[in-house]
């Protein structure tokens, strides 16, 4: 008995600690294969570039909707560079009707997407890189080793207002990248929704 | 006759008005105003109108607060609205809803400023709680049902002493 509850305690510590990971600055962040909006699967590996930027959003959120149009302006600019834009989709449908794979479509359709948006339908991509709200930004670059995590935050320091931001973190990660320096900051915080994590 | 129904209808509408302002305050203010050293305890919350999961437990802050009223309590419900959404959208959601509890709603356009000065484990998603009492502090980035909301409060009331 003794040693069931001291077996289920391991479990549950392990689990905590599992989620509480992520990918650090300079980790290598794993490839992926996930369901994109033409229903065919993609992965990383799939799309020639120098880098990614990878960006956790979802349809339903208001600081999604706020950050939308300077994704799409992100894409626009950075992937003729060899940084395009990947988004994905972690939440889970059952909690918000407005994430499911049907209103990506949509959403992708009538805002103009020229990215991926993929879902993310276990969450495990979402667990693997550590991402906890939407939008949240993880800026890779690609290696010898592979893709390593070189900026994790926010796209820019004025959520309200773009034209009003002072800094803007991921131009000024990939300017840095271009140049092959390391981006001076390459971590950053800012509000979000909740990921909607299965129950 | 017509003096009387103003007065009549004033009274009708005074409950349910209960107009709470709110107020607008600096991060460093709230800080301050949450860190202070007596034997009060601040239930800090983060919240915003169009968070859907925190706009759920808003009421359970009041429900807290009714019921420890006893124990020196104060809840903050801290507000991440944009400014420019004060008058138009917060207010009115307050007063609709007749929150009880302080609200206050928090000016910074740059929040990498202050998610780490609440605490280095918030990574920006809301809702979020912060329990401070006499420089002792517990934060959680989750939502609450009323139950774990009171059994987190007590336990950190039993910390703290």
């Amino acid at each position: 008995m003794k040693k069931l509850i001291l077996t289920v305690f391991t479990v549950i510590m392990a689990s905590t600690i599992t989620l509480a990971q992520g990918y650090q600055v300079g980790d290598i962040a794993a490839d992926f294969k996930l369901k994109n909006i033409d229903d065919k699967t993609r992965s990383l590996a799939d799309i020639k570039a120098k880098g990614y930027i990878v960006v956790f959003t979802c349809n339903h959120c208001p600081y999604s909707q706020v950050y939308e149009q300077r994704i799409i302006d992100l894409d626009k600019k950075f992937a003729p560079l060899g940084y395009p834009v990947v988004a994905i989709n972690p939440n889970d449908p059952k909690l918000v009707p407005d994430d499911s794979f049907d209103n990506m479509k949509k959403r992708a359709k009538e805002k103009g997407y020229t990215f991926p948006y993929l879902f993310d339908e276990t969450q495990q991509i979402a667990k693997n890189y550590g991402a906890t709200r939407t939008p949240h930004v993880f800026v890779l670059q690609k290696t010898d080793k592979g893709n390593e995590v070189a900026y994790i935050g926010a796209i820019d320091d004025n959520t309200e207002d773009a034209a009003a931001a002072k800094t803007r973190y991921v131009e000024q990660a990939i300017a840095a990248l271009s140049k092959g320096e390391k981006p001076a900051v390459n971590s950053t915080k800012a509000i979000g929704c909740t990921i909607k994590w299965k129950k | 006759m017509r003096v009387l129904s103003i007065i009549l209808f004033i009274l009708l509408i005074a409950p349910a008005t209960h107009a709470q302002k709110v107020q607008v305050v600096l991060f460093e203010q709230l800080q301050q105003r949450y860190t202070q050293t007596n034997d009060t305890v601040y239930v800090v919350n983060f919240w915003a109108t169009w968070c859907g999961p925190c706009v759920k437990e808003l009421a359970y802050f009041d429900s807290l607060q009714l019921h420890y009223r006893a124990t020196k309590t104060k809840i903050l419900l801290v507000s991440l609205d944009f400014k420019s959404k004060l008058s138009s959208t917060v207010i009115p959601f307050v007063n609709n809803r007749a929150i009880q509890s302080e609200v206050l709603l928090l000016d910074e356009s740059n929040a990498n400023t202050y998610i780490d000065k609440v605490s280095t484990q918030w990574s920006g998603a809301i809702p979020a709680t912060v329990f401070c009492k006499n420089g002792k502090q517990l934060f959680l980035e989750q939502e609450f049902v009323y139950t774990e909301l009171e059994k987190t409060y007590l336990s950190f009331l039993s910390n703290s002493k």
